[in-house]
Formats: C-alpha cells, structure tokens, sequence
C-alpha cells in the first residue's frame, strides 16, 4: 500500500477492484465505512455480488481478466472531458514528456516486438532526449509525441459503448462509476483504489495495476491522505515476506539479484543502478551501492573486504527465470533433488496442482516445516497414488505458531509490529528460526571439513547468541545495520558497533552494515521502534507514527510531497500529509518522502524519488509487454479480444495444457472467504471455522442451474483442461451471466482453500487452473480459466 | 521524534487502565472484564492471518493460553477481529498441531517420530549432497564462461508466514547454500 488502513477514512470516492474487503478484509472496512459516514462513496466492481458490493454505493459487474477494459474506458472519459488534476499531472508526471518518434502501436502490438521470442525491444519506447541527456518536454501537453497525446490517442479507443461489450458490464452502471471517480480530479478531493489479487492473478496483472495508478496520477490522487494506491496483501507477512526477498529475482530491500554476467560487484553496481542526468531528480536507487555493500557485510562480516569485492562472488548468480511456475516445471522435469517448505502448501496453492504433486514424487528429499500435517508434506499418499512407488525421503518439522516465539511481522500498510511469545510451542515443536539456525550450524560443521565451495557456508557470519534457538533480538539489529568501523557520517561521528540510525547513513565502503536497508531505522540506538505502542496523534490524520514503525524511515505515506503544491502547500488543507512551514523553513505532519524544498524552490526534488527521472510514470517503458496497458483476453477465453486481432498478451508464451475450443465453456475464477484462509492448514484445522464453512461448493448463476438442473447442494463436477474436482453447487443470484458481445457467459466462482487434508476436506480449485503467468511477474492466471459443470460426483 | 517510555513496549504487559508499557508478562488488569482474566499472564500479539495487522491480548495461565481477544488499544483494530482473527485461540490449543519430527522412509507408508536430532543430521547431510552434486560452479552461456556458483539440486518455497528476522535468516541461510530457486507465496 501506498497509504496505509487508517488512511482510508480520509477517502471521498473508494474503489474496491479485483478485492472483497468486507469479506477477506474484514477490520479494514471499519476504516472503509468510517469514510461512508463522512459522504464517501463506495465502489464495487467485481464479477460477483460480494459482501464488499452488498455495502457498496455503487456496482459494476466485470469479466474476470477484463480490468484494463473497465480502466482503459475510464481513462478515455477523464481525457476526452478534461477531468484530469493538470497542475498535477504537468509537474509530477510524465505527461508532458516525449516520446521517441518510432513508438507505435498496431493492432494490438506495440513497436519493437519479436513473436518468436515474445518480446519486445523497447528502444523506441524511450524518451526523447536534449543534449544534456534530459527528457524533452512540452509543458502545454500538446506534442503528438507527449505522453499525454499518445495517451489519449491510445485511449480514444476505449469507448463506453465497446468497453461494456468487453466487461459485461451494464453501461448506465459503468457511466456512474466514471463519474465518481472522475469527480476527484478536483485537488481536494480524492479517490483510493483497494486492489487484491482478483487484478494480479492475470497473464496480464502488473498491466492492470498500472492501468490504476494511471488513473489514480491523472487525478492528482498519489501521495493524497485517502488516496493512493492500495494492494490488500492477503498473509500477516506478506509484505515483510517480500521485504526480506524470499524470491529469486531480490535480494532484501528490493536489491537485484545479480545475473551471471554481472562478473564483479562494479559490474553488477554498473547494471543495476539507475542513472539519470536530471539534478532534480533524487533517483533514490543510486544509493545501490551502499545499500548492496551493506548486505554482504551484513552476511559475511569480517570476511567481507573492499579487497575480495565483499564476497559477491559467494551469491549465486541467476541465468534465467527461477519463479514459482518455472521452478515447478523443472520440478516435473525431475531437476531438483531436494525441497524446503516453509509454511507453505503448494499442492493447494499452487496453480494445475496435479502436476506439481506428480512433480514431486521426482524429490529425493522433501523437508516440509509446518504447524499441521498438510497436503503437500503427504503428497505420497495422496489419493491415487500408491506410497510404494514414491521414493521421497519427508521431513515434517512442527513449528511453533505466532505466538509461541517473538518477532516482527509487517502489514499491508508497511507497519513492522512486534510480536511476543506468550507460551511455548506444543511438544517438541520449534520456531522457524531454530530450524534454520539448526540447519546452517550443522553444514557449517561439514563444509569445514569438505565440500564444494564450502567458503560461502563457512564465512557466513551467523552470530545470534549461545541460546537454544538464535536470539531475535539480535537477528533484528543486524536487519537495521550497524557500523562495522569507528567512522564519521554526515559530520556526525559513530562507534564501531553502534546501530545506524538511518539508511541515509549506510555506506558502500564496508563501514556499514545492514540485512535490509529498507528497515534501517527500525531498530536504533534508542531501541527496537517496532515495539513501540504510542498512540498520540497530533496531527489528527492518523498517522500513528509512534505506534511500531513503518518502512521507510516511517514514513506513513509514500509519495507524500506529490500530496502539496509546488509551493509546499496541500492540496486539500483540509486533509493535509505533509505542509511546508514557510517560518520555520520545515515540512510539519508525515515524514516527507526526503526532506527537500519546496518544488517551487531552488535545491528541490522532484516528489517520484524512487523513479530515475524523478516524475510518476503514465507511460512506462520497462515493462515486458507494453508502456501503455492494453487489454488482451485472458489465456483461455470464451470470446474474441474485440479490441485488435492480438487475442492475448503477446509477450507471454502459450503453455501446453489450455483449452479454447468450447470443451469448456464457462468462465471459472477462484477467491477466498472470511472463515478460511490460503490453502486452508490454518482455518480447515480449527473446529470453529470448520462448523462455519465446512464444505467446498462452486457458486452458480440461477439460469446455469436450471439449464444445467442442478439444486442449491447438488454434488457437481467441475472440469478444465488441467483436471476435475467434486463441489456442492451454491446456486445463488450474486453470480449473474455477462452480455459479452450479444452473447451470454456464464461463470463459475469457488473457494481455493480446500484440499484432500486436514478436519475439513474438499475439492481443490487450483487442479482446475492453469500454469500461465503474468509477463512481469509469473503470478499465475488463477481468477480467469475455462471450465465445465455437470451434475453428479466424478465419474471414474 | 523522541521516543518517550510510555511510547516504548519493553515486553508486554497490562497495567491499570492501558496495554503495557513495560517488562515482560505481568498481572492483568482492566483491559478486559476483570473476572475472567483476574491472575492471568498478558502479553500482545498481531494477527497471524490477514495483512490488516490487527492486534490482540493473549492471556496464559500456567503456561498455556487460555484466552485471545482483541487489543483495544491497537489502532487498527481497536479491539475486534474478524473470523479468522477470533479463532486463532484454536490453532494455540489444538490436538492437530504437530508435536514430533516425523519422518517418511522411501517407499514407506507412513511417518515415523525421530529425534530433533536425528532429523537434522540427517537433513544436514542430505543437503550437502544435493549441494556438491548439483553445484554449478560455471555456466557457457552465448560462448563465453561466467562464474555463477549456484547449487540447483534444491529449491525453497515460502515465508509469508514467518517472522521477518526469520525470513532474513532464511534468506541467509539459501544464499550462502547458492540456492537460485527461492520463492514463496508472494508470486501466487
Ligand atoms: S482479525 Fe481478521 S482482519 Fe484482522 S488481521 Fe486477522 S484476519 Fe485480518
């Protein structure tokens, strides 16, 4: 979230998208109605009625995988009638830069594109540059080359009349959600976005966040109390998760993982950090260096010298895509040996869960650390296979939950709260971090023997006390940093030893250290601020900057100086973020996302720091398929893209396994419900959840069930082309057929939290998904697949 | 921006009237119906569901938990929980919670408990041989030879559900083992 929970009372117009907050969400909504009851309005579009719909002001029904319609419809609406915030968008957007003139777009296809590979070279989706390297600009926005203008051109297509054609959605419906939030285009007024996964489960998902936070910079709605835009993470530490870059493609704190011909730590330095020739621009990633240093000193200590490029040699390097969907292809491919799950179940969570399961039975080893026995850690015996065949050696380790061991956990909002033990964990069950600790101390021991390149494992500075398991405590100082060295920063001078009080402190020359430099300040001298439990609010916005802590260096609101004018005053003085004190030459209220003057004056930057050129970005050149979303259909579809001739997302490759035949017709889409969570080991374990929600069911329209004669309760099989589950039929009015171009499309909505284990068992939803991801960023198309219905349980 | 005491939680306690300014587990007091948690432990904790974050007050009795509620003072939540949230006395005090390494042979049809360490002996071992069978010392990638020390024996999935301290070890951990192949819940 750019904005936090709290912050969501301040909004005027809430548009909740591919989200249910009412539903998985459920606290968040306090803050959601606290805004109705101030005259906001509540927006809801989504395929079905939800619980988030039943309260909303407004609802727009819309196709699963057709947001960037709906978006695109909306972008055209606050162009065509000039419903932008301009001042805005001149000063802190891209709109009026230009764009090199061999951009194009044709028919669905943009310039630069190579079907063989599915890729595009996107030379031409560069700026246009002077010759000081600056971006040429035209501040009247009218340049046919100005982003604004290529927008607009782009956009001119998204009509009403063939957007609703695309989504489904009922026009008089559409044309009143248009006027909603295009009524915050005014500068005091604004617009949050509440989004989930319902818009990053696409083969085209980081397109539809960008087509948001598109609309949500045009009008002026980034970095505003009540604005911004808001993903609503569905785990505890999801967002700390991420943080701490337990993925293949980062390192801690959003740091590159360095690709193997980044040869040295130069070259990787070279590569990775953003250059820019603009002054103005704070380009907060050329601080690269000293953030990546400060993690090597931070994994291998002493060991890590300016003489030996501080061990980058000892991280391996990537030389291709390791994400979840290729990892599980390999997996099938019989390319791993071993396996380590931590909390986690992929034969429920995973997408075409049959292959992944079969995949497994290729494991030598498989280690599952969990606090239940769950599907995956008994894969080998799961129905229709005979253990014998399986030659798996398994490890389930019992942890201990949440509140048998301490540590800190952040939230959606990017509050990093402090958790206690209460009790310890039940019979021999241990803390992750014992396991962990356990593991690493014990191949230290061998790698000191033996072994291939035993350096990395034997250097590795691991040093977290003599206790029974690794004292957090000190786990969390060395995520903050410290001062390796008796140094002087700043003027200021520091003790070897010492916490830094900052990231604006770290150094790229060994001085420093620091596991995360994006919670450097979490944990300073004047103690661990995670744990802090303060509740003034001074300002009254509900910043809360007492309670816990926030990345970055508590910060409340990201973007935050885009919430003023250029002279430092806010948009909306009514709900101000931030406000420059002319007297005291100082910005009152958030921690201003940096310190710097005013726009108006000398010595500023520009309010997008951590993008290169300084200014939030309606046109993005980095993306893998397209600077400008474009709606392509889901991978599988019951209807023609009605917008080009490209029927998907072109930069993604089509995999085996998908069916667009008409076999299966109806549209199928996966979410949660309140009473359960992810892939179940944690609610379908628990007595009281179970009484609550005890069964799988798939949700049906009235007239599918009629024509398919089915009863609310019915046993039925639902069928892709990735396999079959049996589910109780929920025949019910919230699911309602789209008009798609004259044609009526039925579709089929189930629960993803069951699976063949645990207290509560049931069809598993993701045996009918497809392994299919978004081009940026694999995420699977999970919310819009094809699938079948018929009455009566599987026949074999 | 100073820290005062009063903004700083050293543990987890009630005192009268206000969540816990200091010291670990103390005697509750008038945060929730004084009868039912008269000469309980408290301590606060945070959702483990979710991402709204909410906060909650568990009580312990003797060492063990005998009740779990909303934490009124906590900003977000100011006391309620959803579903999930009120349940999760249950996954405290649940038959179904794992209490044993227990561990599958090849072929076998079922667990055997084994000894913490056993187990990580074991794994140890097994980790290490994925590791120098499969190490990838160098790669030939478009004619030319890169170093990229990677270890593709093995693969890690998840940590949404751990502690950040404990996803930075776990990171460390997979790193220093050259592990290319980590992911977790965040990609789906
Ligand atoms: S109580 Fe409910 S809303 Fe609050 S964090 Fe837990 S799951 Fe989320």
């Amino acid at each position: 979230m750019t904005n936090h929970w709290n912050d969501i009372q301040h909004s005027d117009v809430i548009v909740s998208i591919g989200s249910n907050p009412a539903e998985n969400h459920p606290i968040s909504f306090k803050y959601v109605e606290m805004a109705m009851d101030k005259g906001a309005k509540l927006v809801s579009i989504d395929p079905r009625y939800t619980r988030t719909s039943s309260k909303a002001d407004l609802y727009a029904q819309l196709r699963p995988g057709t947001d960037i319609a709906f978006m695109g419809g909306l972008i055209n609406y606050l162009l065509k009638n000039d419903l932008i915030q301009r001042e805005y968008v001149v000063n802190y957007t891209n709109a009026a830069f230009l764009v090199n003139e061999d951009f194009d777009f044709n028919d669905g296809i943009f310039s630069g594109y190579d079907a063989e590979s599915f890729r595009y070279d996107k030379e031409s989706w560069a700026y246009q540059v002077d010759e000081n390297g600056m971006p040429k600009r035209d501040d009247s926005l009218e340049h046919p080359q100005s982003v604004y203008q290529l927008m607009k051109k782009h956009y001119a297509r998204y009509t009403p009349e063939k957007v609703c054609e695309i989504t489904g959605t009922e026009i008089q419906s559409y044309m009143e959600v248009a006027r909603a939030f295009a009524s915050t285009h005014k500068a005091n007024k604004v617009a949050t976005i509440m989004y989930a996964m319902g818009t990053t489960q696409h083969t085209h998902g980081t397109q539809n966040v960008r087509s948001y936070a598109m609309l949500q910079l045009l009008l002026g709605n980034i970095g505003m109390a009540g604005g911004g835009i808001n993903a609503l993470r569905g785990e505890s530490n999801v967002q700390g998760s991420t943080d701490y870059a337990v993925l293949y493609h980062i390192l801690p704190g959003y740091l590159k993982v360095p690709t193997y011909d980044n040869v040295d730590l130069a070259t990787y330095f070279d590569k990775w950090t953003p250059k820019t020739n603009d002054s103005q621009s704070a380009n907060w990633w050329s601080n690269t260096p000293k953030y990546m240093t400060s993690l090597l000193k931070a994994y291998w200590g002493d060991a890590a010298t300016e003489e030996n490029d501080f061990c980058f040699d000892y991280l391996p390097k990537r030389s291709g895509n390791y994400s979840y969907i290729r990892l599980m292809e390999r997996l099938q491919h019989g390319g791993f040996e071993g396996m380590i799950f931590m909390g986690t179940n992929p034969i429920v969570g995973g997408p075409d869960v049959n292959a992944i399961a079969s995949g497994m039975d290729n494991l030598k080893w498989l280690v599952a650390v969990d606090l239940w026995e769950t599907e995956s850690s008994v894969f080998w015996k799961r129905p229709g296979v005979d253990p014998k065949d399986i030659d798996t050696e398994v490890f389930l380790l019992p942890a201990a939950s949440s509140v048998e061991k301490e540590g800190s956990i952040s939230n959606s909002g990017r509050w990093a709260q402090w958790r206690y033990k209460a009790v310890n964990p039940p019979g021999h069950a241990e803390s992750d971090a014992y396991i962990v600790d356990q593991w690493i101390k014990r191949l230290k021991e061998l790698y000191s023997k033996d072994g291939v390149f035993p350096e990395p494992i034997v250097d590795l500075a691991w040093n977290y006390g003599d206790g029974h398991e690794p004292d957090i405590d000190l786990v969390a100082r060395e995520c903050n940093g410290r001062f390796t060295r008796d140094v002087v920063v700043k003027g200021k001078a520091f003790k070897k030893g010492q916490q830094v009080p900052s990231f604006a402190y770290l150094q790229a020359d060994g001085s420093t250290s620091s596991g995360n430099w994006l919670y450097c300040n979490s944990y300073t001298e004047e103690g661990n601020k995670m744990q802090r439990r303060g509740l003034e609010d001074p300002t009254g916005m509900g910043f809360y900057h007492d309670w816990a802590w926030c990345w970055p260096v508590n910060r409340r609101v990201l973007y935050n100086r885009a919430s003023v004018d250029v002279n430092g005053r806010p948009w909306n003085p009514e709900k101000p973020v931030i406000s420059w004190n002319k007297l005291t030459r100082k910005w009152e209220g958030d921690v201003p996302d940096g310190g710097w003057v005013p726009m108006s004056e000398d010595g500023t930057k520009s309010p997008f720091i951590m993008i290169a050129e300084g200014y939030g970005r309606l046109f993005a050149a980095g993306l893998a398929d397209g600077p400008l979303p474009e709606h392509y259909e889901p991978m599988e579809s019951p209807v023609a893209n009605f917008m080009t001739g490209q029927q998907c997302n072109p930069a993604v490759s089509v995999p085996g396994k998908i069916d667009n035949s008409g076999k299966y017709p109806y549209v199928g889409t996966t979410y949660r419900v309140s009473e359960h969570w992810q892939a179940g080991a944690m609610t379908r374990n628990l007595p009281w959840l179970v009484e609550l929600v005890p069964d799988m069911f798939v949700e049906i329209s009235e007239q599918l069930a009629e024509w398919k004669g089915l009863k609310n309760g019915d046993m039925v099989t639902v069928s892709s082309e990735r396999g079959q589950i049996e589910a109780r039929a929920l025949v019910t009015e919230r699911i309602k057929p789209f008009r798609v171009q004259g044609k009526l499309v039925e579709q089929v909505g189930m629960p993803w939290h069951f699976g063949f284990n645990g207290m509560a068992t049931g069809g598993t939803a993701n045996t009918l998904t497809a392994a299919v991801g978004c081009a940026n960023t694999t995420i699977p198309e999970y919310k819009a697949f094809l699938c079948n219905i018929e009455k009566g349980g599987i026949k074999s | 921006m100073g820290i005062s005491r009063r903004n700083f939680l050293k543990g987890s306690a009630l005192t009268a009237g206000t969540v816990a300014l200091t010291g670990k587990a103390a005697k509750a007091s008038v945060d929730s119906p004084e009868l039912r948690i008269k000469g309980l432990q408290t301590s606060t904790t945070v959702c483990p569901y979710c991402a709204v974050g909410c906060g909650m007050i568990v009580h312990t009795k003797n060492g063990k938990i005998v009740n779990i509620e909303g934490d009124t003072e906590h900003p977000i939540n100011r006391g309620s929980l959803c579903s999930k949230g009120s349940a999760l006395f249950q996954v405290a005090n649940n038959e179904r919670r794992l209490t044993h390494v227990q561990y599958r042979a090849p072929g076998s049809k079922r667990w055997e408990k084994k000894s913490w360490e056993w187990a990580m002996q074991r794994m140890a071992q097994l980790m290490k041989e994925t590791r120098d069978r499969n190490f990838v010392k160098q790669e030939e990638i478009d004619g030319k030879t890169y170093t990229v020390n990677r270890n593709d024996g093995m693969a890690m999935i998840g940590a949404a559900a751990l502690d950040n301290e404990e996803c930075y070890l776990l990171g460390k951990f997979g790193r220093a083992m050259g592990v290319g192949y980590i992911e977790h819940q965040a990609r789906i």
